[in-house]
């Protein structure tokens, strides 16, 4: 359906190009203002802003048209509100440099708002000193492309994400960097979207963040240094793959929180240097795959109700801890891992250890229930209780194990 | 001062012990190497085993060269030579060759294994100073403890006792009095707990490097600060140096007093 | 040469040296005697600074000894017990002790009586007891100081370095220096000396020579006069 879709798009799009006409603007051309150029155009024209300054906000693009900045024109908004709004389909905006984005408390104002329209393209923006960046709202079969967002939030009461998905369905994210701001991009009931290839760091609060959206991916994403890394919460059936989270570090700090979520598919990420590698609550029927746990201050941390999820075939790198549960019952599987922490022997050379790996240890548990011990960490003491619980379990959850631990690293 | 220390290297290069002690590391160094086939991972494994073994022998060996040397020493005694020298002497004889024993032993095989271009060098020089400071706080409390017992089955005793009262004993009451008093702000305490535990502030500068994400995740403004900083690893540093000046100066006095 | 002045000192519960006065002259030979445990070995450590006193001064070429070291460059050692490190060559020992407490030449003609040539190229561990206690005494008399402490010099000597210490023993009396000597066996102790110190539980019981103590205990010879001294004392 999509695709006939996309094509009578594109189709239409050949035949008024015929039509479309290209508008120029610059600070001293007839018309030296974006909005003007817009109450000038006909739809599907093209306007070719030019080099400059164009101090201008709540710009509206009401009809279908294609604004292409020449050499990245600035757009300063002098904090007075909203910069570009576009309530009309089938837009495109594409090089512009946006800055100056007006903050308020009671409206979210952004550098660049789709508000209920359909088949845009946004690309190659460069955002700075914005309030939110790009803000779809109920707007669906868009494309956000190789855009730049530099932030300079401080407060997470005053400060906006870089790119909000809110009731959008169909949107592909690619190639955008977001930096600075309070989530890096944010989700809430888009169904269908993909995530790819985007770089967040250095944001507040999240790097990425879902909630009550389905059948989404994100693949290839780098999330790095953000206040409390990835959170996916509320969420059906999304697909995580060959994304790195790291050094995302904190008390409340995790690569990836997963909170309520179900049959996902976790494959071929990297987890790198975060205080928590992938925090799970409440989450059922997941696929772990083929992910590296590497340096985490925890790999996994499982807070109580999770069932049916099953771990294999992932690398456990020099974690502090590997897993930590905090309940006696496990429903899920640990199997064909490589623990670099596992000291078993493979008598029969198969590449399988002969004794079977326990990831849980009896320190976790402690930690857990008072913090502080947390600086025991290596003591020989805690090596002796850890082996004594390891030998008979009686904390942690007797059936918690991996037969099968590899003893060599995956490489895929 | 110098003339002893000179001498005491000297006798303990040559002794069959120092060879032993270096031996062992160099068989150390080797087997972990092989068996990890990874530098990083032999570097970590390495840190467990050292921060342990390291004050272990470290005590015995002082402890042994005391009594063994005794005799030598009367006849130091007796000799124009101030008592502080005679003593200070054999101490940073002993503790530069068991150093130097673990310093050789361990350095030769990662170094041909390439630790020179492997980013692990940080960490292994991390490893090293740790060992050689906790390698002179502990000749130096073993001193103490021989000093101050004539009876040399006694000050074995007491020197395995203070070993194992340090790397396990203590760290068992520690966990119990946090977990007792968890209902405590508790960072303060924990953080004096350590430093008061030559073998736990080792461990700390070894968590500092290999466990800094899992420390960042507690709330504690003070754990923060020591551990988010440098200051942890100023800190660290500082109260290491105290816990090698503090049981100097009691072999000093001690010996002062003390009649041969 | 030396004075000690009420000297007192206790290990522990067991008092050694009880407000002990003893003066030594310039030159000549002092044995100092007593039944084990009267305080000879304490009162000779006191002496060198090794056991500290609980009460008392002691004053080595009129200068107090309290914590100073210098004065013992005026003082050779032999110790009881002669045990050396063991990883060390003789020559090494020799070399070593030298470098510690200065330039001298007498080790040559000390070590040619002693024969001990053939082995100072050994480790002092491979050495036999009585090699080891010539090397002892090489290393206390080479430094030629006014004063010579012997604890027990003929430990584990054969006859022919006996009389070889004997002789040594003369000629640094007759170098004018002071030699105090411990020792149990009487013969060697009333050949060598010229005055005898005879300590009991913890104080001087006499000071002078041997026909003194002859004449003082009416007895013919040496040994019965210290026999006596011991019975009366324990009757």
């Amino acid at each position: 359906m999509t695709r006939i879709f996309l094509f009578l798009f594109v189709i239409c799009i050949m035949t008024f190009a015929n039509y479309a006409q290209n508008i120029e603007v610059c600070e001293t051309c007839p018309i030296s203002s974006l909005q003007q150029a817009i109450l000038q155009a006909k739809d599907f024209d093209t306007i070719i802003l030019k080099k400059g300054t164009y101090k201008e906000h709540n710009i509206s693009i009401d009809k279908p048209l294609t604004i292409l900045g020449k050499d990245y024109p600035l757009i300063d908004g002098e904090l007075k509100g909203e910069v570009i709004t576009i309530i009309a389909d089938s837009v495109t905006v594409d090089g512009l440099f946006i800055i100056n984005v007006g903050t308020s408390y009671t409206e979210d104002y952004a550098a660049i708002r789709v508000k209920r329209s359909n088949h845009f393209i946004i690309q190659n923006l460069v955002l700075e000193k914005l309030f939110f960046g790009i803000y779809l709202e109920k707007s669906n079969y868009g494309r956000v492309y190789h855009n730049k967002i530099i932030g300079n939030a401080v407060e997470e009461y005053n400060s906006g994400n870089g790119i909000q998905l809110w009731y959008s369905n169909h949107i592909e994210i690619e190639n955008n960097h977001v930096e600075h701001v309070r989530d890096g991009i944010y989700l809430e009931f888009s169904n269908d979207c993909l995530i790819k290839n985007n770089v967040s760091t250095e944001n507040l609060r999240y790097g990425l963040h879902f909630m009550f959206s389905n059948n989404d991916v994100y693949q290839d994403n780098t999330f790095e240094n953000n206040g409390a890394g990835v959170a996916v919460m509320f969420s059906k059936k999304i697909k995580m793959l060959n994304n790195t989270f790291q050094e995302n570090w904190g008390t409340a700090s995790y690569g990836m929180l997963l909170k309520e979520i179900n049959d996902a598919e976790i494959k071929g990420n990297t987890f790198k240097e975060n205080t928590i590698g992938i925090n799970i609550e409440g989450s059922n029927r997941i696929n772990y795959l083929h992910n590296n746990f590497e340096s985490n201050g925890w790999a996994i941390k499982v807070r109580g109700a999770c069932y049916g999820n099953h771990f294999i075939e992932n690398n456990f790198l020099y974690n502090s801890f590997d897993i930590s549960y905090n309940s006696k019952v496990n429903d899920n599987t640990f199997d064909k891992n490589y623990w670099s922490n596992y000291t078993g022997y493979d008598l029969n050379k198969d590449g399988i250890g002969d004794v079977p790996y326990r990831p849980v240890k009896l320190f976790s548990y402690i930690v857990n229930r008072t913090p502080e011990t947390i600086i025991l960490l290596r003591s020989l003491f805690i090596d002796v209780i850890d082996f004594s619980e390891k030998v008979s379990p009686v904390f942690t959850p007797n059936n918690l194990l991996d037969n099968n631990p590899l003893t060599k690293q995956i490489v895929w | 001062m110098l003339k002893i220390l000179k001498y005491s290297f000297y006798d303990l290069m040559r002794s069959r012990w120092s060879y032993v002690y270096f031996a062992f590391y160099l068989l150390l160094g080797m087997v972990l190497l092989f068996l990890n086939n990874n530098l990083s991972k032999a570097v970590i494994t390495l840190m467990n085993v050292i921060i342990v073994l390291v004050p272990l022998i470290g005590t015995i060996f002082g402890v042994m060269y005391y009594y063994n040397s005794k005799e030598f020493t009367e006849l130091l005694l007796a000799q124009p030579l101030k008592r502080s020298s005679i003593f200070l002497g054999q101490y940073f004889g002993v503790a530069i060759s068991l150093s130097m024993s673990l310093i050789l032993g361990l350095g030769i095989p990662f170094i041909f294994y390439g630790l020179f271009k492997s980013s692990a060098i940080w960490d292994f020089s991390l490893l090293l100073i740790t060992g050689t400071f906790l390698t002179f706080i502990f000749t130096a409390l073993a001193f103490n403890i021989a000093l101050s017992y004539e009876n040399k089955i006694k000050g074995f005793g007491f020197a395995i006792l203070l070993w194992l009262f340090l790397a396990i004993i203590y760290d068992g009451l520690f966990l119990m009095s946090l977990i007792l008093f968890e209902d405590y702000p508790l960072d303060k305490l924990s953080l004096v707990g350590t430093m008061l535990n030559p073998i736990d502030l080792s461990r700390t500068l070894i968590l500092l490097k290999l466990d800094i994400s899992a420390l960042l995740g507690y709330t504690g403004a003070i754990f923060k600060k020591f551990f988010g900083t440098n200051f942890g690893l100023i800190i660290s540093f500082t109260t290491l140096v105290i816990w090698i000046i503090l049981p100097i100066l009691r072999i000093v006095t001690k010996s002062k007093k003390k009649d041969f | 040469m030396v004075t000690i002045q009420n000297l007192h000192k206790s290990f522990g519960k067991n008092t050694v040296l009880k407000g002990l006065d003893l003066t030594i002259g310039n030159g000549g030979i002092f044995a100092i005697l007593g039944p084990n445990g009267s305080g000879k070995t304490t009162l000779i450590k006191s002496i060198l600074g090794m056991v500290i006193p609980n009460k008392g001064s002691i004053a080595v070429f009129g200068e107090s000894t309290k914590h100073q070291s210098k004065y013992r460059h005026q003082i050779d050692y032999l110790p009881q017990i002669a045990n050396f490190p063991n990883n060390l060559k003789v020559k090494e020992l020799i070399k070593m002790i030298k470098d510690l407490r200065g330039k001298t030449e007498l080790d040559k003609a000390l070590i040619e009586r002693f024969k001990l040539t053939p082995f100072l190229d050994k480790k002092l561990g491979n050495l036999s007891g009585g090699t080891k206690q010539k090397v002892n005494l090489v290393l206390t008399f080479m430094f030629n100081s006014p004063l010579v402490i012997l604890d027990e010099p003929t430990t584990g000597l054969d006859p022919i370095a006996l009389i070889r210490l004997k002789d040594l023993i003369q000629i640094e009396k007759q170098k004018g220096k002071t030699i105090l000597i411990t020792s149990h066996i009487m013969s060697f102790v009333e050949e060598v000396s010229d005055e005898i110190v005879f300590l009991l539980e913890g104080q001087i019981y006499f000071k002078g020579s041997i026909s003194d103590l002859k004449t003082k205990t009416n007895q013919p010879d040496f040994e019965h006069a210290i026999a006596s001294i011991l019975q009366e004392n324990h009757a």
